[in-house]
């Protein structure tokens, strides 16, 4: 089977797999990264959310093989790695606010939130109603509203 | 004894003992043995079966006998464990366990561990989540088992220094006494150990010494949620168990006629094993990306199902035909109107999923299950095991919204299993979670209410509803208990359906019945089961009624309820909504009332029907209607968690709004159309309201009542009372959107969608 290699949380890491495997079960099948979640499989529910290279991409969608060596692939495990903190500012507002309920699509939700709020600050403004009824990442047991106030006062502190 | 002589000084009758139990054990294990009798009783007539029993006092007294078997152990370290005979998926029960340890132990909620028991067939009725019970249920038996822990430590500690018991302390942990002494519960878990089972009386501490209890706290599983360290079944590592899919009938419950390409697809790249079982043609492979390939490769030839050619209008013929009369036109002034509520999905986010290790003589089955004894007990005759051969572990799931009270991926799991003799881990794709999974049935109400001038003579429902499958311990219950209720030769759903539904206004003579037709679709009771149709039938009927009187709907409501407790929670929703301020044209306000659980619940909401606002552009979504604002005003007698329970009412509003504006399944040709989230329209963030308030009321009971569904039935309605009232025509078709299909179907055949390839183009 093919080779593929790519950056994971700050490590290289090579994987065997066949070309067209999606990232999101190279993750959690082959390399037992399980924080990005299965919701859909065909990038609607969002609940895979993680970074490449520092912007929001579903792993779900991702053929290993479109990925290059120096790609940075940064799940939810990996987020507070990126800040040099124990816990990313993102993640200390869901603390304070108790945004999970059941848990499932959070870290997913994290990921679409950081990756917003660097979208946003890197147009020059702050995060609107739009930008939020903007968010896709599903949450089914409804957890919207304090997933609103959780970004705003994430963006405030990153 | 806990309490100090000066707490009994303060008051003037001594509180009310409890019996506990010390267990053999090298360390402190202490259990609860005795729930205070239920107050319900079931021999004095009345119109309102709910108030003299209900479904909690049902499942209540089904948990007395057995709850004594509920242990606390205090572990050598200071933390103390605790295994919940209840799920965890996503209500926040673990939370609110571990406060009632803390706040009767005294020690520190951090050092609270609570983990899910395994099916324990011993307990018998006393291991099902659901109608909102574990709160209600669990109060009193936890806190005497912590309680019982607390009295031991204090003894222990007593012993070795030589001092009464009654000049120690126990706060954060530690024991304390004279000169200063003090020893952590750690260090006196073995010395407080009991060496032969031993029952004990314990006093629980009074409500008005509460420090944990009733203060907001954030969920004890937060830290593992945001790290996405937190474990669901899927991302157990089982050795040897890999990944399964099956592949499924393109109708409902269709099954297998043969397979073409068996010997073909066992070959393909990663596939271990494809094997026919009941449901479907199982595949084995090292990924589920592997699985979903093989599944798409399959060629099967099906037979029928269960709804052949069955469609919506094809269903509402039927129940049509099943309603019960109303009865004669009444001779006085009346309203009345006929609703129809369409099939829709409680698919939870983490799709239905088991772990299976069937071998010789054994199993042992991972999956996030709300009643699984039931589970276990279908399992072992399943595979034909006796019951001590099968271990369940229940995990923690990823929502349920009544989902997990069935265990369909738990026994597709095993046969899988079985049939290999190997360990799978088990996953239902999106769309087959969708389709072929459990639904809310669909269902018709027809209510009338008849008044003369400003009296409400009487109030009839008759709600038909397409069969609900309440086969996951339900059922057993009642049929246990059945000579102590009050409701007569009655089958299990009207039994549900009379104990779960109630009359809050004073309505003079009023009667609900259910009938139920069509047992042909996989359905379940969805979170707040009857109530959200059946109240929001009544509420907007109730606003009729109000303004052929002539008056306001939350005044009319108001002086109609029937109870202070009832009054208040719509007073509070209507003072901090602002009821009645002015809206532009095209907006509107709408109130809506529930009582269930022992608990109450009104919320008011505005809503935004102007065509600019539902013509809003949203790519693969429905816009319609924005709820703008909304409050949420809850009575549940005393919360335990208040922060955890405005989560619940959150949760609860997302949903009602979703039943009333956007989230529906679409049955056609023997099939349900939806496949995707894309599809099936769940509250999104363009849906939510950007202003909401939950106010949780004091306690007005001295004890917990439910909350996990509690809010679901007043959304739903308040939501369709305010479109109505914005649009100026009542809706009686939910969701209001289900006549226009808002997606493109996808294929049945194969039945699953492939992977997109196009992600890199997406990242943003």
């Amino acid at each position: 089977m093919p080779e593929h290699t790519f950056r994971l949380n700050g490590e290289q890491v090579t994987v065997d797999v066949p070309d067209d495997e999606r990232l999101l079960w190279v993750l959690r099948d082959v390399l037992g990264v399980t924080g990005p979640k299965y919701g859909c499989g065909i990038n609607v529910c969002k609940a895979c959310t993680s970074h490449l290279n520092g912007r929001a991409a579903n792993p779900c969608a991702i053929p290993v093989k479109e990925l290059r060596p120096s790609d940075e692939v940064t799940t939810i495990e990996g987020l507070p790695a990126t800040v040099g903190a124990e816990l990313h500012p993102m993640q200390e507002a869901w603390l304070d606010l108790d945004v999970a309920q059941c848990g499932y699509c959070q870290p997913g939700q994290i990921m679409a939130a950081v990756a917003l709020v660097r979208r946003v600050g890197e147009e020059g403004r702050t995060i609107t109603e739009a930008d939020l009824d903007g968010i896709r990442n599903i949450c089914r047991c409804g957890t919207y509203p304090r997933i609103r106030q959780a970004i705003r006062a994430g963006a405030d502190r990153m | 004894m806990t309490t100090s002589h000066s707490d009994d000084k303060a008051q003037p009758f001594a509180r009310r003992r409890f019996l506990g139990y010390v267990l053999a054990a090298p360390t402190l294990v202490t259990a609860a043995q005795l729930v205070p009798p239920s107050e319900a009783r079931a021999d004095i007539p009345s119109p309102e079966i709910t108030e003299l029993i209900d479904l909690n006092d049902v499942m209540t007294a089904a948990a007395l006998p057995t709850s004594g078997l509920i242990t606390v152990e205090v572990n050598p370290d200071g933390t103390v464990s605790f295994a919940l005979p209840r799920t965890e998926v996503g209500q926040g029960i673990t939370t609110s366990t571990a406060m009632l340890i803390a706040e009767e132990l005294g020690i520190p909620l951090r050092r609270v561990h609570i983990t899910l028991a395994d099916a324990r067939p011993e307990l018998l009725f006393n291991q099902l989540t659901g109608g909102s019970n574990t709160t209600f249920s669990t109060y009193t038996p936890i806190r005497v088992a912590a309680a019982v822990a607390r009295d031991r430590l204090l003894r222990a500690a007593a012993r070795d220094w030589g001092v009464p018991v009654t000049e120690l302390t126990l706060k954060a942990g530690v024991v304390g006494g004279p000169g200063n002494r003090s020893a952590g519960i750690g260090e006196l878990s073995e010395k407080a150990a009991g060496v032969r089972a031993e029952q004990v009386s314990v006093r629980l501490k009074p409500r008005d010494m509460f420090t944990v209890i009733g203060k907001p706290h954030g969920r004890v599983d937060a830290l593992d949620a945001v790290t996405g360290r937190k474990r669901f079944t899927m991302d157990l590592n089982v050795p040897d168990a890999l990944p399964t899919m099956v592949c499924r009938p393109p109708t409902i419950n269709g099954r297998v006629g043969s397979v073409a390409n068996l010997p073909e697809v066992r070959a393909m790249s990663g596939v271990t094993d494809v094997v026919v079982i009941p449901t479907g043609v199982a595949v084995r492979a090292t990924t589920f990306g592997r699985c979903i390939d093989a599944v798409r490769a399959l060629r099967v030839t099906w037979r029928p199902g269960s709804a052949e050619g069955k469609s919506d209008a094809s269903v509402l013929r039927e129940l049509r035909a099943a309603e019960l009369p109303l009865g004669l036109p009444p001779l006085t002034p009346s309203v009345e109107e006929r609703f129809t509520f369409h099939f829709r999905s409680n698919s939870a986010l983490e799709p239905n999923c088991a772990i299976a290790d069937v071998r010789s003589g054994r199993a042992e089955v991972w999956s996030s299950l709300k009643a699984p004894i039931v589970a276990k007990e279908a399992i072992a005759a399943r595979l034909g095991l006796p019951l001590g051969a099968v271990t369940v572990h229940v995990t923690e799931g990823g929502g349920s919204f009544g989902r997990k009270l069935f265990f369909d991926a738990a026994l597709e799991a095993v046969e899988v299993s079985e049939r290999i003799r190997k360990p799978v881990k088990l996953m239902w794709h999106r769309a087959d979670d969708s389709r072929q999974g459990r639904t809310h049935p669909m269902a018709t109400s027809r209510v009338r209410i008849s008044y003369l001038g400003d009296t409400v003579l009487a109030y009839r429902q008759r709600h038909t509803s397409v069969a609900t499958d309440l086969g996951h311990g339900l059922g057993e219950i009642f049929t246990a208990l059945a000579a102590r209720l009050p409701v007569g030769d009655i089958g299990f759903s009207e039994t549900f359906f009379q104990l779960s539904q109630s009359m809050p206004y004073d309505f003079g003579v009023n009667s609900r019945l259910l009938s139920e037709t069509d047992k042909g679709f996989n359905t379940g009771s969805m979170r707040n089961v009857y109530s959200p149709d059946v109240t929001c039938a009544r509420e907007l009927l109730v606003d009729r009624l109000a303004a052929t009187m002539g008056k306001d709907p939350f005044r009319f409501r108001h002086d109609f309820l029937r109870d202070d407790r009832f009054r208040a929670v719509l007073d509070k929703a209507a003072e901090v909504g602002d009821w009645g301020r002015s809206m532009p044209a095209g907006t509107a306000q709408g109130i809506a009332f529930h009582s269930e659980y022992h608990s109450a619940c009104a919320v008011l909401v505005e809503i935004d029907c102007r065509p600019e606002t539902v013509g809003r552009p949203v790519r693969d979504g429905v816009a319609g209607p924005r709820v703008t604002r909304a409050v949420v005003a809850v009575d549940v007698g005393l919360p335990v968690n208040p922060r955890g329970l405005e989560a619940q009412m959150m949760g609860c509003l997302m949903d009602g709004i979703a039943l009333t504006l956007t989230s529906s399944l679409h049955l056609e040709d023997g099939h349900f159309l939806e496949a995707s989230w894309d599809n099936y329209f769940y509250t999104r963030q363009w849906n939510t309201p950007p202003e909401l308030k939950v106010v949780v009321l004091p306690d007005s009971t001295g004890r917990p009542g439910g909350a996990g569904e509690l809010g679901v039935a007043a959304s739903m309605a308040a939501v369709a009372c305010a479109y109505g009232r914005a649009t100026g025509t009542m809706p009686t078709v939910f969701p209001v959107n289900h006549g226009t299909l808002s997606f493109e179907p996808k294929p049945t055949v194969p039945p699953v969608p492939a992977s997109p390839v196009d992600g890199l183009d997406h990242v943003r």
